[in-house]
């Protein structure tokens, strides 16, 4: 019967597909969502303080000729609390920084940067997650470099960790020239 | 000592199952008939044996000996008892050593029931399923030991994820592993029958309740995780695509296209080389989906703990086991002689263009699932959702439901529309009117349009083949067919309908606010903290009242578990005959509002329904070549001891 030749086509099929799981068994999984709006414009918003601490954030504090770090984070997220220091050594660099706290409570937050340090010169209250949809990040904390025109230039995923902290500088000192 | 005895009767269940596999290679040469022998009582005492390490786990968890690994990583001391014994098959050790028990005991069932193919193709089948079985028992007692230890012994285990805890989702793998293993005795009767050389009507009898049990297990299955994904989610939707709901629908549109084609085969005599592919596919389609969950290749809401040797482990399984099927298809399919012919316009006519379109169903959700994978080969990250699958199966399904109206009307071998006229003017009237009629309510799309003119046009052609019949002495697969078609009406007409006509609410609400939703207003009387077993929640109260009518009272709740910490919401549905109310409630807003989220959802209960019903469907079909099959038996056994009188008289 005709059957032989599809058939062997379907064993040729199905060892590609062998191969195919193979080949992303072997490699590493990478699970982070990426934002698509890396090397876009931040979208135009304005958030209000989110503690009586520091003042609210706008996209116009962000174009403001100087590139910043935006750090987007939760009093409720345990690794933005272990990022802390990395961030308070940024500021001691001399890094414009500022925070977007995402779904937090005022108390909370005056709780967290009591205990943990407050780096940033602007936190912006983040109620429903807006901004953060907006510039594409999936969970806290990530942080973005931001250029002195407002466009977002790089994003970091997960907690800033002591061997990232050169790289940032590099990416800030790039999104100035 | 509960644990060792356990792994102890796990290894001899391996070793009789390499025996099993043994004997019947060398039963089948000349000189072997002793060996042979030894084929059925090896795969019955697997079975026992199998069951034992089973029953051994479930005691384990029923003690919460947190000496045990797998308990101290998913039980809890404080855990209700009926999830501490779910808790052992709900992770990944324990799910294969169910997988492997239920595979053990089917293929000892069939070592001591079945007597009506030739032994050697028996043989050749109990051997295949010994293959299959061995290289799950080496998973198990290789890459995935239930019983390993832990020292030292923990004060508590580490509870078990609360979206778990749930009576829906603790059936919900054993229901799918029969759904899989009955597909794993399929694929080792078509092996049996290709290394034999016996595509035969018999062979189709012997299988077909196999696959009719996988195929309504699967059904239960798929019913069952569609409706926990839409009320314990709380997204409201009931079908997302994800990569976990494809790995169950790929065996079963593999399945129902297998069994229609069994039955082809077994009254027939037609579709052999269809059915055995379609047995070997069926069960690839398992082995595929339980790869893709396992190895967590795929990003799924389905996360296992991930471990790269076990996914190499299924692969290499996977490799052996459906592309030595694959290959020696490809070796013998010349060798399958043609079955009876027949005319494009006849019963088998209609089942075939049912195996292509179920076959290129199938091809397309299988294409989705991967293609996200085939980019990241080359570093494109995409994903696959309704936009694809929705409209693309559709194009199949669609023309598929007409033709499922029109063939059960049909006679085997060759027919003439006009003798069907009658029946074919009522179903397509059916299907013209409420086109019509759905079409002059404004705003529904086109798939939702031709869903419920298909739904009708299936709900009306479902009953034909009844006509003229007494329904007294009606088969019961007759029966179990016409239900299961009237079921895919009724899940269609739910589908279509939910698309068309849900409404949405999302808002933040003070206590006291009334909301409209649909014909629906609710008003947020209150919210409180509430106490469970081993969780705290935030409980709101809804009271909703349908057109103006009189208050019911719902309880949506966002549950804080702290073993381990996590927060999940629990829906509140209200279900009325017309459609469901569906409510969530979520955290405060910083002004003192509660978040709440409500649908009106009319006749989505219909898709459930739908789905038992095709399961019922199934059901009756089995009992009742089950029933034939032991009157047959009876009868042959009479004549037997009759003849033995005659003889000795």
């Amino acid at each position: 019967m005709k059957g032989v030749r599809w058939s062997l086509w379907i064993l040729v099929a199905f060892f590609a597909l062998v191969g195919l799981f193979a080949l992303q068994l072997s490699r590493p999984k990478d699970d982070t969502v990426a934002s698509t709006m890396v090397g876009k414009p931040i979208p135009s918003f304005a958030l209000p303080a989110a503690t009586d601490q520091n003042p609210g954030l706008s996209s116009a504090d962000l174009a403001d000729g100087k590139p910043h770090l935006v750090n987007v984070f939760a009093s409720w997220c345990v690794p933005c609390a272990a990022e802390a220091p990395q961030l308070a050594e940024l500021q001691r660099e001399g890094v414009p920084l500022v925070g977007v706290a995402v779904r937090d409570q005022p108390d909370d937050l005056a709780a967290f940067f009591q205990r943990y340090g407050n780096p940033f010169s602007r936190v912006g209250a983040d109620k429903v997650s807006q901004l953060q949809f907006l510039i594409g990040s999936s969970g806290v904390p990530e942080t973005y470099v931001v250029d002195g025109r407002g466009v977002i230039r790089h994003q970091h995923i997960g907690m800033v960790r002591p061997e990232d902290i050169p790289d940032l500088l590099a990416r800030l000192k790039d999104a100035q020239g | 000592m509960i644990a060792e005895f356990g792994l102890a009767a796990l290894w001899l269940a391996a070793a009789l199952a390499a025996l099993q596999l043994v004997a019947a290679w060398l039963g089948q040469r000349p000189g072997g008939e002793t060996l042979a022998l030894l084929v059925r009582p090896a795969a019955v005492t697997q079975a026992l044996l199998c069951g034992v390490a089973f029953v051994m786990l479930l005691w384990v968890f029923a003690r919460t000996d947190l000496s045990v690994l797998l308990v101290a990583e998913n039980s809890h001391s404080e855990k209700p008892l009926i999830y501490k014994i779910a808790g052992a098959w709900g992770n990944h050790e324990g799910s294969m050593l169910l997988w492997v028990t239920i595979m053990a005991v089917a293929g000892g069932l069939i070592a001591l029931i079945e007597h009506r193919l030739p032994e050697k193709t028996m043989l050749a089948t109990l051997g295949a399923q010994a293959f299959v079985g061995l290289g799950f028992y080496a998973f198990l007692l290789f890459a995935s030991n239930p019983f390993a230890r832990l020292f030292p012994v923990p004060a508590e285990g580490q509870g078990m994820n609360p979206l778990l805890q749930d009576i829906g989702l603790a059936m919900h793998p054993p229901t799918l592993y029969c759904g899989y293993v009955g597909l794993s005795i399929a694929f080792s009767f078509a092996v049996g029958a290709l290394l034999t050389r016996n595509v035969t009507p018999e062979f189709a009898k012997v299988m077909r309740p196999w696959v009719m049990g996988a195929w309504m297990f699967l059904t239960v299955g798929i019913t069952a995780g569609s409706y926990w994904a839409y009320y314990e989610l709380g997204w409201g939707g009931w079908w997302f695509w994800d990569p976990v709901e494809n790995a169950s629908l790929m065996p079963w549109l593999a399945a129902t296209a297998l069994f229609h084609s069994a039955s082809v085969l077994a009254s027939r005599d037609a579709l052999r080389t269809w059915t055995v592919m379609l047995g070997v596919v069926a069960f690839s389609m398992s082995m595929i989906g339980t790869f893709l969950v396992r190895s967590g290749i795929l990003t799924s809401v389905h996360a296992f703990a991930v471990d790269p040797t076990r996914g190499t482990f299924i692969l290499a399984l996977l490799a052996i086991n459906i592309g030595g099927a694959l290959a020696l298809f490809a070796a013998r399919a010349g060798t399958i002689a043609e079955g009876e012919r027949f005319a494009a316009l006849s019963r088998e006519g209609a089942l075939v263009i049912n195996n292509v379109a179920l076959s290129a169903v199938l091809g397309i959700v299988l294409l989705g699932t991967l293609y996200p994978l085939v980019t990241e080969a080359f570093s494109v990250r995409v994903s696959v959702g309704p936009p694809y699958f929705n409209p693309v199966s559709a194009i199949f399904v669609f023309p598929m439901l007409a033709v499922l109206a029109v063939g059960p009307l049909l006679r085997w071998r060759r027919d003439r529309l006009e003798r069907i006229k009658g029946p074919l003017i009522a179903i397509g009237a059916a299907g013209i009117v409420v086109l019509l009629a759905a079409w002059l309510m404004a705003g529904i799309a086109l798939l939702q349009l031709l869903g419920l003119a298909l739904a009708a046009v299936v709900a009306v052609s479902a009953f034909m083949p009844l006509r003229g019949r007494s329904l007294k002495r009606l088969p019961l697969p007759v029966w179990g067919m016409a239900i299961a078609h009237f079921g895919i009406a009724v899940a269609l007409f739910g589908m279509s309908v939910d698309s068309a006509f849900t409404v949405e609410k999302l808002t933040a609400a003070d206590v006291g606010q009334s909301i409209n939703v649909g014909p629906w207003q609710v008003r947020l009387t209150a919210v409180e903290p509430v106490a469970g077993p081993n969780w705290t929640a935030l409980s709101g109260r809804l009271s909703a009242s349908y057109k103006g009518g009189p208050a019911h009272e719902l309880v949506p709740m966002s549950r804080t578990f702290w073993a381990p910490p996590q927060t999940t919401s629990e829906s509140a549905l209200l279900t009325r005959w017309n459609g469901q109310l569906y409510t969530v409630i979520g955290g405060g807003t910083a002004d003192g509002r509660w978040q709440l989220r409500l649908w009106w959802k009319p006749f989505v209960t219909c898709i459930w329904l739908g789905g038992l019903l095709i399961a019922l469907g199934g059901f009756l079909a089995l009992v009742g070549r089950v029933a034939a099959d032991v009157r047959r038996r009876v009868a042959t056994r009479k004549i037997a001891v009759r003849r033995a009188e005659v003889a000795t008289a």
